[in-house]
Parts: C-alpha cells; sequence; structure tokens
C-alpha cells in the first residue's frame, strides 16, 4: 500500500474526527467536516488512498465507530499514529481500516511525503525522504479481519459456512 | 512469575496457562451487554445473514439512554429493538424498566468475579469494581461476539495507584478519581490495566469503588479494577447462586508503574470545562455560577451518593436561580431512596427527581443546557456540546458538591455542611 501522507498532533479526538452536529445528517455533509476543526484543508482536499499520520492518543473520546468508518468511506488507506485511543483502534479493525502504532512516525513524516505500507510486516518506508521504519505488527487475528475488508464481510462468510 | 489480574482473566478466557503483557489472544466472552445501540448491531448481523447468537443465556441488554423514548425516532428504534431481542432469543432483557446498565447489572447477580465482559458503552470498566474484566467495544465488534461468543484482546500492562490516608469527610472517592486525572492525564492509563489498591481501596463501599472503576475510561484504562473482597461476597450472596472464584492479583505481579497516593489532605476536586483532566482543588475554583446542578449518571447516581446530597439539602433550599435534576441510577436505588425518605428530602429542598436512566449526561434526552449556562455535574464527561449547546460549559464534581453547589447557586465546597 502507498500513499500520500497527512500529519496531525496529539490527542486528535473523535468529535474532530466526526463532529456530533453532523452525525445525525446525510454521509455527504459528514464528509464535508471530517477533521476540519484541526486542517480546514483536509476535508477539501483529501484523495483515496491517502494515509494518516498521527500523534499519541489518536481517536480519543467517545465509542463511536463512525470516526473510523467515516475516515474509511472518503477513501483513506491507512492510519499510523504513535499511540491511539484503545476503542478507536479496535473499531478500525472491525471495519476493515489498517491501522498501525509506531512511536517514531510523527518525527519521520512531514505532510505530503509518500509513505509505503507492508500490512503483513508492518513495516513503513517512507519514500520521498527514503527512510525506513518498523510499526507494530498486527496480530493474526487481526490481518485475518482487515484481509476480510471487516468484521462484516467475515460474518457473512462464518454465515455462509453455518449455512453449508 | 507472578500474573495480574488482567493477565489472569485474559489467560483463563483463552485457554492459555499464562499470557503476557503485549500478547494477543482470541477470548471466550462470559457476558455480552448492550443498550441503546444495539439496533446497529442486530442490523449488522441481519446484514451478515446470521441468524441466531452463540448463547442468548449470555447476553442481557436493556434501554437506558433514551429512555423513556424522547423523539418518534427513537421510539421507532426501540420498538425494532424489542422485536429483534424476541427474534434472537434474547431472555435478559430489561427493557427501559431497570436503570442504568452498569447499575442494573451489579444489582442483579450478572457481575462476576473473574469474569470477562464487553459491552457497547466505554464505562463498563465500572465492573471492575467486582474484579470482573469489564471493557467497551464497539457495535461491529459486538456483531462478532454475538456470531462466536468470542473475541481479540491485548494483553494489558497494568499500573497501580495505591492510595493511603483516609479521606475527609464530604470528600468522595469521585474527587479522588478526577485528583488522579488531573494530576497524571487523561492519556495514562491507556491501554492499560489498572488497579486501584492500599488502604483506602479497601476501605470504599462498593458503590465507591464502582465510581472510580467506572472513570478508569476516562484515563483512558481498558480495565479499572479493585481487588475483590469479603464486601464483593457478601454482595452476591443476595444475588448470586452460581459459584465464583475469587482471581486476584499475585503478589509478585509485575506492574508497569505503581503510584502512591495519600488521600489525607484532598480537597473536594472539580473537572473545569472542557477536558477531565482540567482539574483544579475547589478552593481554587473562584465563583462559578451553576444555572444547573445534576445528580446522577453510572458514575454517582447510587444511594450513597443520593444519601449524601440529602444530608446537606436536608432543611434547606435549592437556590432560586439554579435546577437540580436527581436521577437514581436505577429502580432498585430508587425505590431504596423512597423507603429512607431520601428524595422526599430531595423534593422538598426543590430538587426535580426523574426517572433512572443516563439522564441528560451524554446530552440527547432531557435536561439540556441553553448557550451560555454552566452545570455542575456527578456525571464523566465534560467535553463540549456533551449536555447540550456547545457554549454551555459543564463542571464535573462529587454529589456532595453537586448538593452544596445546587445550594449556593454556585460552585461550593461540601465541607462547610
Amino acid at each position: 500500500m502507498k500513499g500520500k501522507v497527512w500529519t496531525f498532533g496529539n490527542n486528535v479526538d473523535t468529535d474532530a474526527i466526526t463532529p456530533s452536529k453532523y452525525l445525525g445528517g446525510s454521509q455527504a455533509e459528514l464528509k464535508k467536516h471530517i477533521l476540519e476543526v484541526v486542517n480546514p484543508r483536509f476535508p477539501q482536499e483529501v484523495k483515496p488512498g491517502d494515509i494518516i499520520v498521527g500523534g499519541s492518543n489518536f481517536g480519543c473520546g467517545s465509542s463511536r465507530e463512525s470516526a473510523p468508518a467515516a475516515l474509511k468511506a472518503i477513501g483513506i488507506g491507512a492510519i499510523v499514529a504513535e499511540s491511539f485511543a484503545r476503542i478507536f483502534f479496535r473499531n478500525a479493525i472491525a471495519i476493515g481500516l489498517p491501522i498501525f502504532t509506531c512511536p517514531d512516525v510523527s518525527s519521520s513524516f512531514t505532510e505530503g511525503d509518500e509513505m509505503e505500507l507492508d500490512l503483513a510486516t508492518a513495516k513503513i518506508t517512507n519514500v520521498t525522504q527514503r527512510k525506513i521504519l518498523q510499526a507494530q505488527p498486527l496480530p493474526e487475528q487481526m490481518l485475518q479481519v482487515l484481509s476480510q475488508g471487516g468484521i462484516v464481510p467475515l460474518l457473512k462468510e462464518i454465515a455462509r459456512k453455518m449455512k453449508g | 512469575m507472578g500474573a495480574t489480574l488482567a493477565q489472569k482473566i485474559l489467560a483463563r478466557a483463552s485457554g492459555k496457562g499464562e499470557v503476557e503483557p503485549g500478547q494477543y489472544v482470541t477470548a471466550s466472552i462470559d457476558l455480552a451487554m448492550m443498550t441503546d445501540q444495539m439496533y446497529a448491531t442486530f442490523s449488522i448481523l441481519a446484514e451478515a445473514g446470521i441468524k441466531s447468537i452463540w448463547d442468548p443465556n449470555r447476553v442481557v441488554c436493556l434501554l437506558d439512554h433514551y429512555a423513556p423514548s424522547p423523539t418518534v425516532e427513537s421510539a421507532e428504534v426501540g420498538k425494532k429493538i424489542t422485536e429483534a431481542v424476541k427474534a434472537f432469543n434474547i431472555k435478559n432483557f430489561y427493557g427501559q424498566r431497570a436503570g442504568i446498565a452498569h447499575q442494573v447489572l451489579p444489582e442483579h447477580g450478572w457481575i462476576v468475579p473473574g469474569e470477562l465482559i464487553v459491552a457497547t458503552d466505554s464505562h463498563t470498566t465500572t465492573y471492575g469494581a467486582f474484579g470482573a474484566a469489564g471493557t467497551g467495544i464497539g457495535i461491529s465488534e459486538m456483531a462478532y461476539v454475538l456470531t462466536t461468543g468470542t473475541l481479540w484482546f491485548k494483553v494489558p500492562e497494568t499500573i497501580k495507584f495505591h492510595m493511603l490516608g483516609k479521606l475527609q469527610p464530604a470528600v468522595m472517592s469521585k474527587d479522588l478519581i478526577l485528583y488522579i486525572a488531573g494530576k497524571y492525564s487523561t492519556e495514562v492509563a491507556q491501554y492499560k490495566s489498572v488497579e486501584f489498591t492500599g488502604p483506602v481501596a479497601q476501605e470504599m463501599s462498593l458503590a465507591s469503588r464502582m465510581t472510580m472503576s467506572n472513570m478508569a475510561v476516562e484515563i483512558g484504562a481498558k480495565f479499572g479494577f479493585f481487588e475483590p473482597d469479603e464486601k464483593v461476597i457478601q454482595y452476591l450472596s443476595r444475588r448470586r447462586d452460581k459459584p465464583f472464584d475469587l482471581l486476584r492479583t499475585d503478589k509478585d505481579a509485575i506492574y508497569e508503574r505503581i503510584y502512591e497516593i495519600d488521600v489525607s489532605t484532598l480537597e473536594p476536586q472539580v473537572a473545569a470545562p472542557f477536558a477531565i483532566d482540567n482539574v483544579k482543588p475547589i478552593s481554587e475554583v473562584g465563583e462559578v455560577r451553576v444555572d444547573q446542578a445534576v445528580l446522577g449518571s453510572c458514575t454517582n447516581g447510587r444511594l450513597e451518593d443520593l444519601r449524601i446530597a440529602a444530608k446537606i439539602l436536608k432543611g434547606r433550599e435549592v437556590h432560586p436561580d439554579t435546577r437540580l435534576l436527581v436521577i437514581p441510577a436505577s429502580a432498585d436505588v430508587y425505590k431504596e431512596a423512597l423507603n429512607e425518605g431520601i428524595l422526599y428530602t430531595l423534593i422538598e429542598a426543590g430538587g426535580v427527581i426523574c426517572n433512572p436512566g443516563c439522564g441528560p449526561c451524554f446530552g440527547a434526552h432531557m435536561g439540556l443546557l441553553a448557550a451560555g449556562e454552566a452545570c455542575v455535574a456527578s456525571i464523566n464527561r465534560n467535553f463540549r456540546g456533551r449536555m447540550g449547546s456547545p457554549e454551555a460549559k459543564v463542571y464535573l464534581a462529587s454529589p456532595a458538591t453537586v448538593a452544596a453547589s445546587a445550594i449556593e447557586g454556585k460552585i461550593a465546597d461540601p465541607r462547610n455542611y
């Protein structure tokens, strides 16, 4: 996986990702406001395949699954941060959005750099700056959920097997 | 090498002899709980074509956030949930009648030391007060749990808050957990298991322990344990006939870090907007007028919370410019508070008693704030817009501080009552 990097600071919360006041409305409207309080250019310029680099405690706040789901919906390919709030991390895997913890990632990327990411080994390459980092690899169970595209496809598979 | 309670429970649930922090395991779930957002989980099951759940007897659900339904839309969701619960043969459904899940489940004997409990609510850490590993998960993960009865977990590191000394009168466990958040930040326990220990923990009532375990998630914790003791055994003996083991952390278990806190000089604490770690001792809060005071929630809506508030408010009156909302955490708490005359005292002082449930805490049911208003509340979060207008302010405090503040119409020190 390869993509252009957007960088964010520490403690990006789920309200910044998906502001509550747009949660009840349309997906199209919500997409226009994702992360706008932190970077107003982001919702306007983000492209499918882009990768988010975050600081510590990314995704803190509520347990809403809509936060990673919205990032996936606008085409974010992966999130790599120094650390994550626990439920956000779990929810990202659950909806099939690759997510990696890498303590040095913030200092190794500037916005606009190109990142290459190997899901299985968690090896991260800053193609622009020619740097290689090692993120914490995901365990087998989580890689399996990711490779299926999240829990819903996984459950569909289970349902098919139950019938068969 | 000894193991922590988190390690022991995850090892047992994943069928392994021992597990190490950092290791990932697939564990069997002892109990799954869902509240109002369960409709989203049922929708995922429907989309996937899953027709039956792994063990309906290990699933407990109820409606506490939007109960009674405030809008036609939520009434429709409630109706669909009731139908889905029947279709999946879930017998342990309390509907809208019982109160807040995190109070109702312990009261009905569902929370047992040593068990692994997941729920689609972040405050599931409350069950750590009973030595159970309770933690919040997402709606898709819950669909996976309902299908397979299992879920993956990272074995967490454990940190410990060792509490020494004696709390002053009118200083409560809420003040302690706010102090911890303020001093050590909301990241101190990120992804970790927390243990609250020491003489102060041993002395504490179960209700007080539940307050701290409840808010363990606000400092990032996966679990928030107290060591299960005689108080837990007594509590459960009236509620459960099935035997259970008292799993405890080994003496030689490894902690990532130990924080020692002397509570003897601790003042009542207040978390000012808009972060839980924006905490000040009450002597430094200054003049903060309050339009609303809220006594309730899964953090502090139990009998001892209402009791201390009634003690302070007895024979006094809520300030004419302030509204006092009282929300007993459960129907059982409501009945006991009724029997003890607590509710009478609170009503006579000018309080308004609302039905058991989450109340105004999450800002979508009732008791919301207008722009420019301020509220002191015994709840768990003070984020911008949490209880209504984004231009309103919520201050977190103990039930005693809420009661004193309701009388004075401004944030006030309960030690003066």
